[in-house]
């Protein structure tokens, strides 16, 4: 099984369905009229319908402040710190990156390739949890099956920290 | 067989007196931690430490720090820095060196007397050895407690651990069947209180939820233990909680004396 999967993460080919599966994130992190502005930290994880957390994807925060003092604020992202966080290493390659601007952004993470790697076949949730200082918490859920037998997308919005949402697997 | 504190109200004031001086009669004693779940490699934690009746206000009584304690995460002896008492509260810093979970609080033994001497009512407390020469032998009315106090609170810097939530099988204690640094509104969290290490039954737990000086209703929750002291906290909301258990009665390995065990923790509850 491992060497399909070190080849189709490598050349980039088309392999079998499974193998080059793909789970894209859209995210718009909203432009807001405050006082006092931070771009806020963001985690992305997969979970089971039961909440448990399986993976983490990302997590942006203050990845360059000297002596890892970005870390201090992860636990705001309260939901990711109690079920993934706190259990993690961090800075984690492909996982930890700065902040982001307002705007709307897109990630793709690949079957077989970091962070997402392997994921058992089932129903999930991409969650997306977002904290800013000065300002509040907001986490949003949006459901997929995995792995893809078709193209699905499926959408979320936010009210105070996060935009428009939506999550696109691909076989 | 054991009764609950509030059969007994005349004796607690005396063993709060006693345990903590500053109190006038029996008031809560608090400590307050500033944050309970912590990240980031340098997390440090200020503690606000008083006697009063309204949770979590400093209006009345500063707690001592003497006697409080620092346990790391590995079960090493902490540090209490920065400590300092004032007119209403003390406050202290604890640096969270270490990943996990931290205890601050202390546990004191002792045997407190009442008794009449020349018609005068007299108190006394002290080791038990000390008894038998401290108390005078013309002295009428002897009554003697065995009275022991827990104080403790937690934080936790990255995940937490069980090392510090280890039981002493010694006075009144709580088996934190879930973690009291892993709450969320949304999950009833389950405890068990414990008397010298076994199951302290029929007990009541007084749980009150901070900030009362702003509404109407103190918001307290009385639970009973049940057979095997196994109690359940359903949290109303989020917030700073006290608990709060004491034990009267039952048996005393000192001859002629009656037991006295208190348990005083803060909790908090996060938002999911």
């Amino acid at each position: 099984m491992r060497l399909p999967v070190y080849t189709a993460a490598l050349t980039g080919l088309m392999a079998t369905p499974a193998l080059a599966a793909d789970l894209t994130l859209s995210l718009e992190i909203p432009q807001l009229s405050v006082a006092e502005y931070h771009r806020p930290y963001v985690s992305v994880w997969v979970e089971t319908p039961d909440k448990v957390a399986v993976k983490t994807l990302a997590v942006w925060y203050d990845v360059k402040l000297k002596n890892q003092e970005g870390q201090k604020w992860l636990k705001d992202m309260r939901q990711w710190w109690r079920r993934a966080g706190r259990d993690l290493t961090l800075p984690a390659d492909g996982v930890s990156a700065a902040t982001r601007a307002p705007g709307k952004h897109q990630v793709v993470f690949r079957a077989g390739a970091s962070p997402l790697g392997t994921l058992p076949a089932g129903q999930y949730n991409l969650v997306v949890e977002a904290a800013r200082e000065v300002g509040g918490v907001e986490v949003l859920r949006t459901p997929f099956q995995w792995p893809p037998k078709a193209r699905a997308s499926a959408s979320a919005k936010g009210e105070t920290e996060l935009g428009a949402l939506s999550v696109t697997v691909k076989p | 067989m054991i009764s609950v504190r509030h059969g007994a109200l005349a004796v607690l004031s005396a063993v709060a007196v006693l345990a903590i001086p500053a109190a006038a009669s029996a008031h809560r004693q608090w400590l307050l931690p500033s944050s309970t779940v912590l990240s980031g490699n340098d997390p440090w934690i200020t503690v606000d430490a008083a006697v009063s009746n309204e949770l979590f206000y400093f209006d009345h009584n500063p707690m001592r720090l003497d006697s409080l304690t620092v346990t790391a995460p590995d079960g090493a002896k902490g540090e209490i820095k920065n400590g300092s008492t004032g007119k209403y509260r003390s406050t202290f810093d604890v640096q969270l060196d270490k990943p996990g979970t931290y205890k601050i609080g202390s546990a004191s033994d002792g045997l407190m007397a009442s008794y009449k001497l020349n018609g005068e009512q007299k108190r006394w407390r002290g080791a038990a050895a000390e008894a038998a020469t401290a108390i005078p032998k013309e002295a009428t009315e002897v009554k003697l407690t065995e009275s022991s106090r827990r104080l403790e609170i937690f934080a936790t810097r990255g995940a937490p651990t069980k090392e510090v939530l280890k039981l002493t099988g010694k006075g009144l204690e709580v088996d934190f069947v879930t973690h009291p640094n892993d709450l969320v509104v949304s999950e009833p969290a389950q405890f068990k209180l414990l008397l010298d290490g076994k199951p302290a039954a029929g007990v009541e737990v007084e749980v009150v939820p901070g900030g009362n000086r702003y509404r109407a209703a103190t918001g307290e929750m009385k639970l009973t233990t049940d057979a095997q002291g196994a109690f359940t906290a359903k949290w109303p909301g989020a917030g700073m909680y006290w608990l709060e258990a004491t034990v009267r009665g039952g048996k005393s390995t000192i001859a002629n004396a009656e037991r006295s065990a208190s348990y005083v923790t803060t909790l908090e509850v996060l938002p999911d």
